[in-house]
C-alpha cells in the first residue's frame, strides 16, 4: 500500500467536511474492496475517511411496506436480520450469499453499492426490488443509480446514507457463483412488486440491468414456462477467463427460471 | 505515525504505527503474536482470521486503525490456565490438522460459527467454513472436530 492519512470522523457531518477537505481522499466503509485495491497499489488516495463506525449509518427498520437499511449495515447483519427475513426473505438470502462469513462481517451495503462492481449482488437487489438509494444530498431511484461498470450516479463526495426497499408481493434471487471467488457470474433477481414484475440481471453485463423481455413474459403469466424459451443475446455481456459472453447469456435464462420457481411461479 | 490502541487477548496494547498498517501486521509484527498467519493476503484463505468485538474477520483486510478501541482475540488468547479451548482440544483429538498452517484461522472461524449457532448441522459447518482454505486435510476431520466441539461448548 502507498502511504495515506487516516481519519475517523465522529459524525456524518464531520465525514462530509473531511471529504470536502481532501479531494484526493477516499471513503472507507467496510474496506473489503478498497483495502485489497490499495494493497495492489491500484489506487493512491491521500487520505482515508473511515465511516465504518458511524452510528447514523447503521440499522434496519421496517415500517409498513418499506424496509430501510442503513448504508453502514454489514452483509451479515442483513442476512441474519429477523425483520429482513420476514419482510423480504429474498434480500436476506442474497446477503447470505455474498463472499464468506468473515467478509460478511465487515462489508457494507453502502460500500457495495457505491463501488458497483459488475460482479456484486446488491446492485441486482436494488434494481430488482425498485429500491431508493438515499444520500447526503438526495434520493436516487435504483433505475437511475447504476450507470456502468464501477460507475454510479453519486457525485464526488456524496455519501450513501440508507437504502429503502419496498416490500414485494414475492421475490427470489438466484446466483451462479464463481466457485473460487464466490462473486456472481450471473445472478437473477425476480420480483412481483406493486408496480409490476421486475427482473434484474447482475454479473452478466458491465452493470446490473433489467431484462425487459422476461418482465413482459412474466407480466403475462408469472410462471417458469413463460421464461424458459426466452433467449438472451450475448451482445454486450462480459467475457473473461471464467465465462464467455455466450455462456453468461445461457445462464441468464437458467438463473431467471430458477428465480421464478423460487418465488413460487 | 499514529497511535493505535486496542485490547488483545485481554491485554491493553498501544503502538505507534503507520496508518497503512494492517491489523495482521499489527498483531504479528508489532505485538509479536505470530500465531495468526498470512496465507493468500487477498481475503480468500482465512489463515488470518481473528475475532474483533466478537466477530470473526480477516485481519489481512482490515487496517489496524479500524480496530482502534476494539476487543481482539487471537489464537494465543484461547487457552486458559494452560488448558486448551474446547475447539483446540477437538482439533487435536480428531486429527483436524496436518501441516497446521490454516489451523489458527480455522479454529477462530469455527468458534465464531459455533457461538452464533450452537446447534449447527454438518451442512452448516461445511458452508460456514467457506472463508477458510485447508490444502492438507480434505476438511473431513475439521468438520468432525467442530461438530464435537459444538457439543462440548454446550450446544
Amino acid at each position: 500500500m502507498y502511504a495515506f492519512n487516516y481519519h475517523k470522523p465522529k459524525s456524518l457531518a464531520d465525514a462530509q467536511a473531511l471529504v470536502a477537505k481532501f479531494p484526493d481522499g477516499k471513503i472507507l466503509a467496510g474496506g473489503h474492496t478498497l483495502i485489497p485495491t490499495l494493497k495492489q497499489r491500484l489506487a493512491q488516495p491521500t487520505d482515508l475517511i473511515d465511516i465504518g463506525g458511524l452510528a447514523e449509518l447503521k440499522g434496519i427498520t421496517v415500517s409498513g411496506s418499506t424496509v430501510s437499511i442503513g448504508a453502514g449495515t454489514k452483509h451479515g447483519e442483513v442476512a441474519d436480520s429477523a425483520d429482513v427475513k420476514k419482510a423480504i426473505p429474498a434480500l436476506a438470502a442474497l446477503a447470505a450469499l455474498i463472499g464468506d462469513r468473515q467478509v460478511r462481517n465487515k462489508g457494507t451495503m453502502g460500500g457495495s453499492l457505491a463501488n458497483n462492481d459488475p460482479a456484486a449482488d446488491y446492485p441486482g437487489a436494488i434494481l430488482g426490488l425498485g429500491a431508493t438509494v438515499h444520500t447526503t444530498k438526495r434520493a436516487i431511484k435504483a433505475d437511475d443509480f447504476l450507470k456502468g461498470m464501477f460507475e454510479t450516479a453519486l457525485d464526488e463526495g456524496e455519501i450513501i446514507t440508507k437504502v429503502e426497499f419496498p416490500v414485494p408481493k414475492r421475490a427470489a434471487y438466484e446466483k451462479f457463483r464463481n466457485p473460487a471467488s464466490r462473486y456472481v457470474m450471473v445472478g437473477a433477481f425476480v420480483a412481483e412488486t406493486a408496480s409490476g414484475i421486475r427482473v434484474a440481471i447482475t454479473g452478466a453485463g458491465p452493470t446490473a440491468y433489467r431484462w425487459a423481455d422476461a418482465e413482459k413474459a412474466l407480466g403475462a403469466k408469472f410462471a417458469v414456462a413463460s421464461v424458459e424459451k426466452l433467449v438472451h443475446t450475448s451482445n454486450g455481456l462480459n467475457a473473461d477467463i471464467h465465462a464467455s459472453a455466450e455462456y453468461r447469456a445461457h445462464l441468464i435464462t437458467v438463473m431467471t427460471k430458477r428465480a421464478v420457481a423460487g418465488a413460487g411461479g | 505515525m499514529a497511535t493505535v490502541s486496542m485490547t488483545v487477548n485481554g491485554n491493553k496494547v498501544s503502538r505507534d504505527v503507520e496508518p497503512r498498517t494492517l491489523l495482521v501486521q499489527y498483531i504479528r509484527e508489532h505485538l509479536e503474536l505470530t500465531g495468526t498467519h498470512v496465507g493468500c493476503d487477498t481475503s480468500q484463505c482465512g489463515a488470518c482470521v481473528v475475532h474483533v468485538d466478537g466477530q470473526s474477520v480477516k485481519s489481512c483486510t482490515i487496517l489496524a486503525a479500524q480496530a482502534e478501541g476494539s476487543q481482539v482475540t487471537t489464537i494465543e488468547g484461547l487457552a486458559k490456565d494452560g488448558k486448551l479451548h474446547p475447539m483446540q482440544e477437538a482439533f487435536r483429538e480428531h486429527h483436524a490438522l496436518q501441516c497446521g498452517f490454516c489451523t489458527p484461522g480455522m479454529i477462530m472461524s469455527a468458534i465464531d460459527l459455533v457461538e452464533k449457532n450452537p446447534k449447527l448441522t454438518e451442512e452448516d459447518i461445511r458452508h460456514g467454513l467457506e472463508g477458510n482454505l485447508c490444502r492438507c486435510t480434505g476438511y473431513h476431520n475439521i468438520v468432525k472436530a467442530i461438530a464435537a466441539a459444538a457439543k462440548t461448548m454446550g450446544g
